[in-house]
Order: C-alpha cells, then structure tokens, then sequence
C-alpha cells in the first residue's frame, strides 16, 4: 500500500490487495459540531465476495464493478482493447469533440502540482498522494509515450517516467477515473491551461466507448434507460404526467394558486425540462417553478417526449454519444413543439451539457435557444411582477454553486440577486461562486452508493463542501434555529440529502437543504404561508 | 570553428522556427472542439470581476456581447508576465519559477537589444571608440545590466526548481530525466552566457559583434574567446532545444486560453463554427463498444442518431 512518502506512480501496475488506504485520522478536520474525529462514523469495509468478484484493488471502495478476468488470456485481451481505446483517444476521427483539450493536456503539464492545492479530494483525503489531480494524467502520458509512441520502449522512461502495463493498471486506472467529481477546480488554477479534470473523464470514456466498462448507474440505468424509457428516472410519459398531476394538485393546494401544468403545447415560448428525478424526489421544486410561471403570465409547456422530461444527461460524464444522443433528443422534442427556447430547470449538469457542451452538437434547426432558468427567475423577481414578503424566508440561508452552473457557464449572480431579495438572512460560504468547492455528488457520484461507496463519498468528496456548508452556519448551529441550504440543483442535493442525513444534520442541528423556486414560493405574499415545510425528506 | 559556430547558430534558429511552426499547425488543425470553458472568462468584461457571463441574461444568444479585449490583454499581460496563476494558486513554486521565466524573458529583451545595437552598428552608428554615439552608451548599458541580471535570475531560478525537484516529495514522484536534464542544460548555458559577458571587456560587446556577424552572413568572424564560442554553442542548442520538448509552453498557452479556457464563440445557424461540426460530424467513428459499434464505418452523425441496439 502506497503511502505520502514513499509514493510512486510505476507502483499503480504492482500486484498487492489495494493501492490506498485513507483512514478516520487521516481525514482533514471539521469545524463544530463535527469538530471530534471520535465521533467520525466508521468506514464499512468491501465484502470478500465483492473483492472476490470484482477489481477492487485501487482504494477503500469501488464503483466501476468490473469482473476479475478469467484467465491471462482474457486479461492481456483486455488491455490491448485499453491501448486500442486509448490510441483513439488521440486520433482527430475518434475523439474530434476533445482532442485538441486533451492533446494539449498530455503534451504540455508541467507536474508543478499547483492543481493539487485546489482538489477538494485531495484535500478531504489528509492529501493522499492517489488522489492527486495528476495521478491518472500521469499514469496515462507514460503508457501512451511508452506503449504507444515510436522507441518509446527505449526512450519513454527517461523523458516521460517508466511505468509497466498490466491489467492491474488498466483496472486500477478506470477505477482511478471516478474518484474525481469533475468540477475542474484544477484546471482553473493551472498556469499552463492543462486540465486534469478533462483526463479523468477522457479516461471514462476510453473504457465506456470501447470496453463498454461503465457505471451501471450512469449507462444501463442512466443513459440507455433515458433513450428507451424517456427518462433516468424509469417514468415514461405517461407516469410523468400522473405525477406531475399529482403535484399540480398539491401545489394548488399548498399555495392557493389554480395551477395546471402545460403539456406538449405546440408554439409555447418556453419548453421547460426538469431533471426528473425532482419530480420523484423533490416534487415541491417542480410544482414551485410551475408556480412562479404561471404567476409571471409565461407561455410555457412540459413535453412529454422521449428524453424530453428529463433534462438528465449522464453521457456528460462519461461517453460523448450518448451525451450526444440524449441532447438530440432534447432539441427534437423542441423542434417538433416549436418553442422559442428550452430552459433548464435546477440541474447542474444538464444546463451544462444542453447549453454548452451541445452548442456545438446541435446544428441547424436544432439548434434552438437554450437557457438557465436561473436568469429568467432573476428577472421575474427583479420585475415586480409578483409580490414578495421577504419576512416569509427570516431564517439563514446559504448558497451552494453547482460547479456546473458558476464555474463551467459564469452564471454566479442571478441566483445571488435574487436571495439578497427574499432572504434576509442570506450569507455566502467561503469561496463562493466560481471559486466553490464541489458538493462531492459531482459527476454522478451522488447516485452511487453500492459497497461502501457512500462512506468515500461522504469522508472524502463532500467533505470540503460540508465543511463550508457548517461554517456558514456557525453563529446558529443551535437546533431551534432552521437553516436552509440553497442547492439549485438536483445531483447536489441528492449529496446533501445523504450527507447531512449521514452526520444527522437535520435531527441535531436543524439544517435543511432545497432549491431557490422554493425559497422564491415561500416568499410570495399572495400565496399562503409556508410553501417550505421544514420536513426531512 | 567560427564558421561551424555560425552555421550551429543558423540552424537552431531555423529549428526553433519550424519547430514552433509545425506544433502551431499542428495545434490550429486539431478539429474544432466542444465548448469547454471555465470561468471567469476576461472578455466578459466588468461581469469577468466575479466570473459572470453573457449567459447571466435572458435571451443572451440575442443580444450583442462585444469582447471586452482591453480586460483581456490586461489579464493576459499579468499571467504571461508575473505567472499570476502560479502566484495566487502555488506561492512556494512561484518563488522559483517566477526569477526563472522572467529572467529568460529579460535574457530575451538582451538579445533584443543586442540585435539592435548589432543593426545600428551595421549601419554606421559607432559603438565603440571616441566617437561613440549617446544611443550606443544607452544600449549598451542597458543590454549589460538586462543581461546580467535576467541571466543570473533565470540561473537562480532554475537551480531553486532544480533543488525543489530533487527534494520536495510533492514533485519527487512526478519528476524524470528530462526535467532535471531540461534545468541543468538551462543553468549551464547561462551560466556560460553570464561568465562570458562579465569576463568581457566591454562586457556585451562579444554578443553584439556575433550578432552583427550572424545578420551580415559574416561566417568568418572571430568569435571573441573560446568562453564566448562555449556560451553561443550552448544558448545555440538551447534555442533549438526548448521548442521540442513540453517547454513549448511559452506559446501553447495561447491555445490553452483562448481556445478552450475562454473559447465561448456561439455557434449560430448558417456560421463558421457549424460548418466545422457539419464537418467533425462526417468523421468516421471506430469506437467499438456495444452501444456505439462504430467499426470505422458509421460517422459521428450515424451514432449519435441511431436508436439503441438491441442488446442494450
């Protein structure tokens, strides 16, 4: 097991049960009430069945579950697939989308480290070495120079580090890939532009596009199951449309509002895509926003389309087709009911994938508007359209930044503007904006919980984010005092939903996360009170 | 031996052009990318302070949003100048690394200066003797004092990245050959260059006359000393050195910034940046996994269209 001191990058390919160990006491300490490492929950250990079955030779955890190979054979068959993937990695055919961010990446990283400082995983972890931004760049620039590059056999050691291709380092560097959220707080520090955060998901999308090694939650009930249900969620229209029903009449209820939603109306301005897992888990987000619509007077509609009530796109994180096929089908549902643009609803990675990232996916006739909600809900708070009682919000709130809403789209002070508003008692963690730190459900994580991957995912990655999180509320931890993280976004509240629960937040101290339509409901005056119920869910 | 010199001196200078040429083409024909900025993005303009963008506003896609290039070339001249990322985000290395580039920038404004004195020099303007001009007293003081302090920093510089390589167990694990031996040749050809211009009398003035020699095509000229010839053989072999290695940086960075970092162009119907998809989107895709079987047959566009397979 490799340790800070004697850490080496050529031992990733050596046989041994595990590569890292992260224990309790190596863990970066926690500001009050989490402050007394005894009270730190024990790790839960890997079953032998599951070391049995699985590669689990890189960490604590696991998440990839890619079965032992049976033999030599099949295991030298499995990395020659790796270098044919990875040759692809840099051919202008196969990876046009990224070559040019990866090649330069690859080519041109200095090592100085500096990215390490800004990994929140690095840091959670007591910086163990593993955990570093440039472990797997690093492992992957010395298997290509060496294994792929011309002399490289006799020459790629001494220029680029020596390193010996196994299955180990095959199964240990996919494995390596989803211990980094992707919320590229690494590359913006870099002085040269690397960006090491980009690696990680190219390495991904090596094993997803050619071993088809991915996780189950992202691809088989993630991606494939959006493509051929219509949603990540399992729902297909019509159970959409029952629970949006259903949520129809419980926000009329709790507001006072007549509301109904809008379903597939052709030549509406708006087509609104919530990520669905809201409407199942979070039901008060989707009825909010449809609350503030329909009191703003906006033309807007649902679809019920395949893929098009689900603004979910796993394929972001990692495989470039099914991140493409996904925003196709998005643009289609659209196209077909002629809206003007397509807003996204509070998820992170769909506004990033959908706005961004299929800007240059979507052409002609797709290529239809596509904006944050956030803006929009800005400027109908701003606009006096609607009246608001601020004292309705007199309890702290602070703001999460979805990484992929502040740093990768720039979109920092809408959501600001509008909780200086409503919420009196609004204060920011620190860093904030593009400068946060990511929930630690990023890139996915936050629907990965076989093994013990919760206990990584609540130790390590969200560590930082949670550490912040009880800073901001440090002059009123006291449990008669409710405290409300504003998260506009699915993934990260899905991580704050299992980490406070983890550390039991709400029962001991009273913090409560949600999103920023909530806030924005409970603060309208000419609803009834109390649109935030200040329950557990 | 003083025409073998020139002729060295020619062809690293041919290398280091073709060579900054070719990976320059290389990077400018890689296929257009996916959007993948990170904030904040300097043309932004006052909205870049906090890291806002355009796509703060409603209907953004609508409205002009003119690059704010003053604010960008503001940040650009703070990072290439004073490596401001490495400043805020990395102190410890930036006490090294920050005395290392900007000596070798300095080292450059020397040669600058030397090519000048050189090109005046060839034109009659006297450098040396009674006659001496007031410009050639002013150039050549000042290319002495940016010559000796740019070279002793970058040698500081890099003996302090060297030292930090060998020792810091941060670096240790990511440290090989070619960097010690990219620092070593570094320190050891100023270290030349530094020896040979005090040991001169005037100090620089072997420099200028070499650089004279070198733009008169004067292949014959004497070098001024073996120290002088040792020190020219070695910046020689350096300039055709650093752009074959990762150090190409100095230039790559262009590319990091302003063509993925900060690349937020919209691709708007019927424009540049569609073409280039309609184009990537004919590629051939070989990618071999169930869900995508491309084979080197189906294009991108087949993939990304097609319905799941069956075995999905």
């Amino acid at each position: 097991m490799s340790d800070k001191k004697d850490f080496r990058i050529e031992d990733v390919s050596k046989p041994g049960k595990q590569w890292a160990h992260v224990s309790n006491k190596d863990l970066m300490p926690m500001p009050p009430p989490l402050d007394d490492p005894a009270n730190e929950p024990e790790w839960r250990e890997i079953t032998d069945q599951a070391r049995e079955k699985y590669e689990a030779s890189l960490d604590d955890t696991l998440v990839l579950n890619i079965p032992k190979p049976k033999s030599k054979e099949e295991e030298q068959a499995l990395v020659r697939k790796f270098l044919e993937g990875l040759s692809k990695l840099f051919s202008k055919e196969d990876n046009w989308p990224f070559l040019k961010p990866f090649m330069l990446t690859i080519e041109h990283c200095a090592n100085c480290q500096t990215c390490s400082e800004a990994c929140h995983i690095f840091e959670a972890s007591g910086q163990n070495p593993i955990y570093r931004p440039t472990v797997r760049a690093e492992i992957l620039r010395r298997i290509y120079h060496k294994y792929l590059k011309p002399g490289g056999q006799f020459y790629g050691k001494w220029l680029h580090g020596d390193i010996a291709l196994n299955w180990k380092t095959v199964a240990r560097l996919a494995e390596l890939s989803y211990r980094c959220n992707l919320c590229r707080r690494c590359a913006q520090t870099c002085p040269i532009g690397a960006d090491n955060g980009l690696v990680a998901r190219e390495i991904r999308k090596l094993f997803s596009q050619e071993l088809g090694i991915h996780t189950e939650e992202l691809h088989d009930k993630g991606t494939v199951l959006q493509l051929k249900v219509g949603s990540s969620t399992g729902m297909n229209a019509l159970v959409v449309k029952d629970n949006i029903d259903f949520i129809d009449e419980d926000t009329s209820e709790r507001t006072g509002m007549t509301i109904r939603t809008p379903w597939d109306k052709a030549g509406a301005n708006i087509l609104l895509i919530h990520n669905a897992g809201e409407i199942l888990a979070w039901p008060e987000n989707a009825g909010a926003f449809a609350a503030i619509f329909e009191a703003a007077g906006l033309r807007w509609t649902l679809s019920s389309e395949l893929a098009a009530y689900d603004s979910v796109n796993y394929g972001l994180f990692y495989d470039d087709i099914m991140l493409a096929k996904v925003a196709l089908k998005q643009a289609q549902a659209a196209r077909k009911l002629g809206v003007k643009k397509i807003i996204l609803g509070e998820c992170g990675h769909a506004h990033k994938a959908l706005t961004v990232i299929s800007d240059r996916v979507l052409t002609g006739d797709l290529n239809i508007p596509r904006e944050s909600a956030l803006p929009v809900l800005r400027d109908i708070v701003m606009s006096n359209r609607i009246r608001f009682d601020p004292s309705r919000n007199d309890f702290p709130v602070t703001l999460h930044d979805p990484c992929n809403v502040v740093r990768m789209m720039g979109i920092v002070e809408p959501q600001r503007q509008i909780l200086r508003e409503i919420c009196p008692k609004f204060r920011e963690m620190e860093p904030h904006g593009v400068n946060n730190y990511c929930c630690g459900g990023g890139s996915g994580f936050a629907i990965h919980s076989k093994h013990n991957f919760e206990d990584w995912r609540f130790k390590v990655a969200g560590r930082k984010k949670l550490s912040q999180i009880l800073t901001a509320f440090s002059d009123c931890l006291d449990p008669a005092i409710k405290k409300y993280v504003c998260a506009p976004c699915s993934n990260c509240k899905g991580q704050m939903r299992d980490i406070f629960r983890y550390y039991d937040l709400w029962e001991k101290h009273s913090i409560l996360y949600g999103g920023l339509v909530e806030l924005i409901v409970n603060a309208m005056a000419d609803v009834k009170p109390g649109y935030i119920e200040w329950e557990w869910r | 031996m003083d025409v073998a010199v020139h002729l060295a001196t020619y062809v690293a200078l041919a290398i280091f052009v073709v060579a900054i040429g070719v990976r320059f083409l290389r990077i400018r024909n890689y296929p257009l990318n996916l959007r993948w900025e990170i904030y904040p993005v300097p043309h932004e303009g006052k909205r870049a302070a906090y890291g806002g963008s355009k796509m703060e506003e409603v209907d953004y896609w609508a409205k002009p949003h003119p690059p704010d290039w003053i604010r960008e070339l503001r940040f650009m001249l703070a990072e290439m100048i004073f490596i401001k990322a490495l400043f805020e985000h990395n102190r410890k290395l930036w006490y090294r690394s920050f005395p290392f580039h900007f000596g070798l920038y300095m080292a450059a404004a020397f040669a600058g200066l030397l090519g000048l004195s050189a090109i005046l020099e060839l034109a009659g303007t006297p450098f040396e003797g009674p006659e001496v001009s007031r410009l050639a007293v002013a150039l050549k003081a000042a290319a002495t004092v940016i010559g000796a302090v740019g070279f002793a920093l970058a040698i500081a510089g890099s003996l302090g990245l060297l030292f930090m390589r060998m020792t810091d167990s941060d670096l240790k694990p990511y440290t090989h050959f070619s960097h010690y031996f990219n620092l070593v040749f570094i320190a050891a050809a100023l270290v030349l260059a530094l020896a040979a211009m005090v040991t001169a009398t005037p100090p620089a003035a072997p420099f200028r006359k070499y650089i004279a020699s070198l733009i008169a095509f004067d292949l014959s000229a004497p070098l001024g000393g073996p120290l002088t010839g040792l020190a020219i053989v070695a910046v020689s072999l350096l300039i055709a050195y650093i752009p074959l290695t990762h150090m190409s940086h100095f230039f790559v960075k262009w590319f990091t910034w302003h063509e993925i970092r900060w690349d937020d162009t919209l691709n708007v119907k019927g424009g540049r940046i569609e073409k280039m998809i309609e184009q990537a989107l004919q590629y051939r895709v070989s990618w071999s996994a169930d869900h995508v079987r491309g084979n080197g047959k189906k294009t991108w566009a087949q993939v990304a269209t097609e319905e799941m397979p069956k075995s999905e």
